[in-house]
């Protein structure tokens, strides 16, 4: 069974405008009557907003007590049909459905839903504030998932990792076609290159220095090139290896550029050696080399912004993204794959850790979330012909404190530094945007 | 274990599952222990020897609104898609207890683990002298819809015996074909049980227009016999007979539990069930027309022949049946009827018997037929009652479940039910 497209409704972003039903109405009904729409924004008497439209329900109750066979789930596109010439205007859907999802149009003399438009909604067209989104997340379980697992089953991460998560979709899309580097950090430790003698992929894979990932990837992209085979050559390397010792011949390469897509999955510091910092390591974190207590307050310096050096580099293609937003990094995947088949493509992924970062391990993509909502890291892609773009602006962010109380390494901050956490998100956005809206 | 082994050496058919009927309910409650039970084997029994169908799309059959090859509501492919052997064509016509075997009328046998009594109602024929000797329609097959549509064409004047939904929407289908009409209902208004008295006299006004149709309410036929060129004439408790050349009986329905009798399950008018839908004998449900289940109004059990009420009991039948842990037990009927007639509609949900205390709000314009009348029972919701209003049935329905407190929203609520439905809906069960 295929997973579907929806419509959400992000009643914290409605003004009220009605454009949704205006759209919806002339969409639907040639009228320009927001009592034509077959979506009603209205006043929950409690301060917000609620939504009145046909859900789509996964088991709809209309569809079951519809006397006339009038009403079924598509299997296909999951979209509650209706079918005119079957329904006998007996109005029993509308005592089914608990959330006034099908009524009755007096002026046509039957019922009317929503039907999403055929895939392009015109009400989330004609929504200028982002309340109501149309989510195409289902494209991923449909279309990845039919894709084959490239690692071996039972990688080893800790409880609530999410870099499992990433390595898998990873080299799912990225295909079998591909030969893996994996320098020393979580991604080996948890079992992508192997044990006795067996690799963790279902690729090639091999085990690089941290000083040399990005050039050993160059070697074997050149010499495949030079054999007539064109592979992707693909890093998954964590902060320490790409911002320390790794970053000259990262430079490097990124530098010559060279055909690869490097992916940095940053946890903010040495996560699998026993949590030390690295320059990834923002100020203010508690970290085993930066610990806390009468002569050390945690880390002293602010974390180098490794994704904007590689801009400077003007790779093929840079981007950041987050495990919280998915379908954000499935969309700059695509891009970085194929910027990756002319030049450099590196995309930095922002990875919370359980262990290091001590918090809950429930907890994993709700502080991604929040870090990405608070400004602490941004969403954001780069090519040299389109510059910088951010690709989910946070207009209202939320106040970095959420952020910060949500992880145990941050536990110890004084009022000092978290306003000195506060200045260096300040001035961070103030740096992307500067480049987001800067002249080519 | 023991039981299955001996069911196979005598060559007897087997099912976990077994489900008399093929209407709502007994759909609801196969859909609904698949959800949970993709293995167990499941034998559908179904009367008719069509697909499954409902006998609510059957006067649209008789308009010619509906195609009757297209009324079906499942097709084989979904039977065997769900692993359900639908046995078409078949009735249970007893069932051993104690040995859990039925048996069906063409005397095969299947020994069942957990048996569902979803078998449905049949229409009621009022005690008339001389009916049996007259023709008559029902309407409660698609063969009936049938029968009746090939007579349309050829009736000039038709005789209605019951002022309830089939009865009333036979007598649009049948003025509409060009037949005068004469609907003989024993009560005091049409449509006695699903709206008031104002309401109904609203909607017999509509019926009354085109002076096609008369409506004769507070008599009861005595006698019938048979008429000139094979018609009929009815003798009236009181008034002069009527004669016509068609009789269609719509008095009703009552439980198909005929082949119950003697049988150690409890039954009062129906079938009588708890909130889980199990009967008094262990190991049987019954759903749907059938089952005699709690009101929501009443501490009695009620018959309450709703469609969406049929969907529920079948589903929570199932659902205990299959062992499914997020079973809620059944809240208790709530009449539920909608009426569409000559391009109108009516709405009503919830009871109209006022309780002692209880607010009843009309607001009525005659001239455009829009009617709406609201009880409140302790500034809850009791019952609403609408024509030419629109509101969210669905969601009023939620509104008397949950009895939530609509005191400080009265007057609004009567202004707009459907606009403050809608933001009670979005506030407290989105």
């Amino acid at each position: 069974m295929p997973a579907y497209n929806t419509i959400a409704f992000h009643a914290d972003r409605c003004d009220m405008c009605g454009a949704c039903m205006t759209a919806c109405a002339q969409a639907k009904s040639a009228s320009d009557s927001p009592r034509r729409a077959r979506i009603e924004v209205l006043a929950d008497g409690a301060g917000s907003f609620g939504l009145a439209m046909c859900r789509q329900c996964a088991d709809p109750e209309c569809v079951q007590c519809c006397p006339a066979a009038a009403l079924r789930k598509d299997a296909e596109t999951g979209i509650v049909e209706w079918d005119h010439d079957r329904c006998v205007n007996c109005l029993l859907c509308t005592v089914a459905c608990s959330y006034a999802g099908i009524s009755l149009d007096e002026a046509v003399g039957h019922v009317v839903k929503c039907d999403h438009c055929g895939g392009d909604p015109a009400c989330v067209r004609a929504c200028k504030t982002g309340a109501l989104e149309y989510l195409t997340t289902a494209r991923i379980y449909n279309e990845v998932g039919a894709l084959e697992d490239l690692f071996v089953p039972g990688l080893a991460g800790c409880q609530g990792c999410n870099t499992e998560l990433l390595m898998r979709h990873t080299l799912r899309r990225v295909g079998p076609n591909t030969v893996l580097a994996a320098p020393p950090g979580c991604v080996p430790g948890m079992g992508a290159v192997g044990y006795n003698g067996m690799t963790g992929t279902k690729v090639p894979v091999f085990h690089p220095l941290l000083t040399n990932t990005a050039p050993m990837l160059a070697g074997i992209k050149r010499f495949y090139k030079r054999k007539g085979r064109e592979v992707t050559a693909l890093a998954l390397a964590g902060d320490g290896g790409a911002a320390d010792v790794g970053f000259q011949s990262l430079s490097g390469a990124a530098e010559r550029g060279e055909e690869m897509l490097f992916l940095v999955i940053d946890n903010e510091g040495y996560m699998n050696t026993g949590m030390q910092r690295s320059s990834c390591t923002p100020y203010g974190a508690w970290t085993t080399t930066t610990p806390v207590g009468r002569e050390s307050p945690g880390k002293s310096q602010d974390a180098k912004n490794l994704p904007l050096l590689m801009v400077g580099h003007r790779c093929a293609y840079v981007a950041t993204a987050s495990a919280a937003f998915m379908t954000d990094f499935y969309a700059k995947l695509d891009h970085a794959l194929e910027a990756s088949r002319h030049g450099f493509a590196y995309l930095h992924v922002y990875s919370p850790c359980t262990t290091g970062w001590r918090f809950p391990s429930r907890q994993n993509i709700e502080v991604a979330r929040k870090a990405v909502e608070s400004n602490f890291v941004m969403l954001w892609e780069y090519s040299p012909e389109a510059g910088l773009r951010l690709t989910h602006p946070i207009d209202d962010p939320a106040p970095v404190k959420e952020y910060l109380e949500a992880v145990g390494k941050y536990r110890h901050l004084t009022p000092g530094q978290i306003a000195h956490i506060e200045h260096h998100i300040a001035d961070n956005v103030a740096a992307i945007k500067r480049q987001a809206t800067a002249p080519l | 274990m023991r039981k299955t082994e001996a069911a196979k050496v005598m060559g007897m058919e087997r099912a976990d599952y077994l489900i008399a009927g093929a209407g709502h309910a007994a759909l609801a409650a196969m859909h609904a222990i698949r959800l949970v039970d993709a293995g167990g084997s499941l034998t559908v029994v179904g009367r008719d020897r069509q697909l499954p169908y409902s006998p609510t799309v059957l006067p649209y059959v008789v308009s010619g609104r509906s195609d009757p090859k297209r009324v079906f509501l499942r097709d084989e492919a979904y039977f065997a898609c769900a692993r359900t052997a639908y046995r078409r064509g078949h009735a249970i016509v007893r069932i051993e207890l104690a040995s859990r075997i039925a048996e069906l009328d063409d005397g095969s046998r299947i020994e069942f683990g957990k048996l569902l009594l979803s078998s449905g109602a049949r229409p009621v024929i009022p005690p008339v002298t001389g009916l049996q000797a007259v023709p008559y329609h029902v309407l409660r097959t698609l063969d009936d819809a049938l029968r009746l549509r090939a007579e349309l064409p050829r009736t000039r004047h038709a005789i209605v015996l019951g002022a309830g939904l089939i009865g009333m929407h036979a007598a649009e289908n049948l003025s509409k074909g060009g037949a005068r009409v004469t609907i003989i209902e024993v009560q005091g208004q049409i449509l006695p049980g699903y709206f008031d008295a104002d309401a109904a006299a609203i909607i017999a006004r509509a019926f009354e227009h085109d002076g096609r149709v008369t409506i004769q309410t507070g008599t009861r036929a005595v006698s019938a016999e048979a008429g000139a060129q094979g018609g009929v004439v009815l003798h009236l408790q009181d008034g002069p007979p009527v004669s016509g050349d068609l009789l269609l009986i719509g008095a009703g329905v009552a439980p198909a539990i005929d082949f119950l009798a003697g049988s150690q399950i409890r039954c009062d008018r129906g079938i009588l069930v708890d909130a889980s839908m199990r009967t008094s004998v262990e190991g049987v449900w019954a759903a749907g027309d059938v089952a005699q289940a709690a009101s929501f109004y009443e501490a009695r059990p009620v018959l309450n022949g709703i469609l969406p009420d049929a969907v529920e009991q079948g589903r929570i039948a199932g659902m205990d049946m299959a062992g499914d842990a997020a079973l809620q037990g059944y809240r208790g009927a709530v009449p539920l009827n909608t009426y569409s007639y000559f391009g109108r509609h009516a709405v009503s949900v919830g009871s109209g018997c006022a309780p002692p205390g209880a607010e009843i709000v009309v607001r009525g314009d005659a001239d455009a037929e829009r009617y709406l009348k609201v009880i409140f029972d302790q500034g809850r919701l009791h019952g609403i009652f609408a024509i030419n209003t629109p509101l969210d049935a669905g969601v009023m329905w939620q509104l008397v479940r949950r009895r939530t407190d609509l005191t400080s929203l009265r007057a609004r609520f009567l202004a707009q039910p459907r606009e403050v439905g809608r933001a009670l809906m979005s506030r407290l069960w989105r």
